[in-house]
């Protein structure tokens, strides 16, 4: 089985604070990380690594050079390559060209059965690029895999999370399943797979590489328009009440109306 | 001292480990049970812990020692008897076997230790021989195809749970110094064979420690680790490696002590404001820092020696572990003061760094005997 997994270098944006003025992420010394739901994504590609054996596992990302660290990180938790999609053409890419361009790499590595990404990225939180590609490569996508039930001969069948409950799917290979957390526990790296990890070469294909032209990339094919960007107000303390039920209802009541609520 | 990117990759391994698994209730639990959960021995085993710098063909990483630095230091940031369970099958364990071992041996003994998937102990103190470890008076007597060993070893770290033990006995018998010592793999359940009682110890709860006593145990030659009468010397290079060990997880521990510090002085209200605004606080968490620092760069410069071959490196790890484990001691001591009453609380993780880090600067060779390798080799130019 051949598996492809998408990966994303991102923000931890645990440690990220917004811009008031700009209402943009200051990323000023703030670490880089492997997108978390990505790392359940490989996780899965692993897991189906551990139990068929002759699985390769591919990770692709797209971003700039120093994206190359997290790259590293996946191979030494188990991935056997990894290419970055790196040029100045793809610079500015809203989700609709980066799906472009990882496409375009996927379909370059070619004949894959399985492709995993994660839900979204901590950074931008969309939720788009994974079904966008699929639909660029043609295959079916399930979004929100929390478990992988069984691997079949031309397909998979597997939960899809919903938010009172799940969907049992199963869809035919190849095809793109995006990854929420509840998916599984990420393994830890091996201090061998880091050793590894760092003797790998990790190729870096540009637009020409993947046979797409400069306009389709980047910023020139990206029809979002961002108009404005806000931090939202910080909401006011609440107040907890306490007392008896009829206390706090009337409470309650009183401190609506003098806000004019009711 | 800038890492590469290899080894701040280690580095988040290793924090992402520490942080996840060591949590404060097992690690409470360790401290109130003595016994070191046998699935986080499993999960470490898992990562590569106890062979960071083994041979892979040995079962063990290939990485170098500032990684096992690395690694020491921030999973003793959390907990300092992971360190010891981490640096034993590195360290004392794996050491003498990687520097003497036949091509069998390795693959008997090192393997398994590399792996997690047994416990060699190092057994070279006596109850009178200890920081002369030349005065050894265990025996072993030829007799045949065997040794036979008599005679008692004292707080062997790992002893209770080990499956062998690397034993220093004195083969030639007309000699009472360092030459005439052997070194010789033993397995545990060996006939005449027995362990001490475990001892209650200040700190380093969670890591066994007792007695070996060996009454006529009969070792096969093939177990016979490096030269007949050159054991102390593969002890001693063994300890010459060990003392980086020790002082990477000296500046862990001080760094979770200092950590502390901090943040309890943050929090701490006295006369109306925190107790960090107080210049009597600020400086001595200033020098805490500095010392640390310092520690630090001497930990990494040994290591660094170490990975390059040089000869400086046994004088660099001296001074390391001398430095490193003294300061340790000493921020310890500030971390607990600054917490004031509160710090003399179990509650409180100061009070078990305290302890945790005393023996520091007395084992694998005190400090005293770190000022006596360090004079030397200054003084006998």
């Amino acid at each position: 089985m051949k598996i492809i997994v998408c990966a994303k270098q991102v923000p931890d944006t645990n440690e990220v604070k917004i811009d008031p003025v700009k209402g943009t992420l200051i990323r000023d010394g703030v670490p880089s990380i492997l997108n978390p739901d990505d790392a359940n994504a490989l996780e899965a590609a692993l897991e189906l690594k551990d139990r068929y054996p002759d699985t390769s596992v591919s990770i692709v990302s797209m971003g700039p050079p120093q994206a190359n660290y997290m790259l590293r990180e996946c191979l030494a938790l188990g991935a056997d390559d990894a290419v970055l999609l790196s040029s100045r053409a793809f610079g500015g890419a809203d989700t609709c060209a980066t799906s472009t361009t990882i496409a375009a790499g996927i379909r370059k590595i070619g004949n894959y059965d399985i492709i995993f990404a994660g839900r979204q990225a901590i950074d931008g939180d969309t939720a788009q690029v994974g079904p966008q590609t699929a639909q660029r490569l043609g295959i079916p996508s399930v979004t929100y895999v929390q478990k992988i039930r069984e691997v079949k001969t031309g397909s998979v069948i597997v939960e899809r999370q919903l938010e009172d409950g799940y969907e049992v799917v199963e869809v035919s290979t190849p095809c793109l399943l995006t990854c929420v957390k509840e998916l599984n526990t990420p393994r830890y790296m091996t201090v061998d797979g880091i050793e590894n990890a760092y003797k790998a070469q990790i190729p870096a294909w540009t637009e020409i590489d993947v046979n797409l032209k400069p306009e389709d990339c980047g910023l020139k094919a990206s029809p979002t328009q961002i108009l404005r960007s806000f931090a939202p107000d910080p909401k006011g303390k609440g107040e907890i009440l306490t007392g008896s039920v009829k206390e706090v209802a009337a409470s309650l009541v009183s401190k609506l109306q003098a806000k004019h609520i009711i | 001292m800038v890492f590469s990117e290899k080894h701040e990759l280690i580095r988040q391994l290793a924090r992402g480990f520490a942080e996840t698994e060591l949590t404060k209730d097992i690690l409470d639990e360790i401290e109130e049970t003595g016994v070191y959960p046998p699935e986080l021995l499993a999960k470490m085993g898992k990562a590569g812990f106890f062979g960071i710098k083994t041979p892979k063909q040995y079962g063990g990483q290939g990485s170098d020692y500032i990684s096992y630095v690395i690694v020491l230091e921030e999973l003793g940031r959390v907990s300092a008897v992971t360190d010891i369970w981490v640096s034993a099958p590195n360290s004392l364990g794996g050491g003498p076997l990687m520097l003497a071992g036949t091509e069998e041996q390795l693959q008997k003994y090192l393997v398994p230790v590399a792996t997690g998937k047994g416990i060699m102990a190092f057994a070279l103190t006596e109850p009178d021989a200890g920081s002369d470890a030349g005065g050894t008076v265990t025996t072993a007597t030829e007799d045949g195809d065997y040794y036979v060993l008599n005679g008692r070893k004292t707080f062997i770290t790992t002893a209770p749970v080990a499956d062998w033990s690397i034993i220093y006995a004195r083969t030639d018998l007309t000699r009472k110094d360092s030459r005439g010592i052997s070194a010789f793999i033993v397995d545990m359940k060996l006939p005449g064979g027995s362990v001490g009682k475990a001892e209650h110890k200040m700190g380093i709860i969670g890591c066994p420690t007792s007695d070996i006593i060996l009454e006529d145990v009969r070792v096969h030659k093939d177990d016979m680790l490096g030269e007949k009468n050159r054991g102390f010397q593969n002890a001693m290079k063994t300890l010459d490696i060990g003392r980086i060990g020790v002082a990477a997880m000296s500046i862990g521990v001080a760094q979770g002590a200092l950590d502390e510090a901090i943040k309890y002085s943050k929090q701490r209200k006295q006369f109306g404001k925190s107790i960090s605004e107080f210049q009597a606080i600020s400086f001595m968490i200033a020098d805490m820092a500095t010392k640390l620092q310092a520690a630090k760069e001497l930990v990494y410069r040994a290591a660094q020696l170490k990975d390059a071959g040089s000869s400086e490196a046994g004088v660099a790890a001296s001074m390391a572990k001398y430095y490193a484990t003294e300061i340790c001691n000493e921020i310890a001591g500030k971390a607990v003061q600054i917490h004031g009453g509160y710090g003399y609380i179990k509650e409180y993780k100061v009070e078990r760094i305290y302890r945790d880090c005393r023996v520091f600067t007395i084992f694998e060779g005190t400090s005293q005997v770190q000022q006596m390798v360090i004079s030397s080799a200054l003084l006998k130019k």
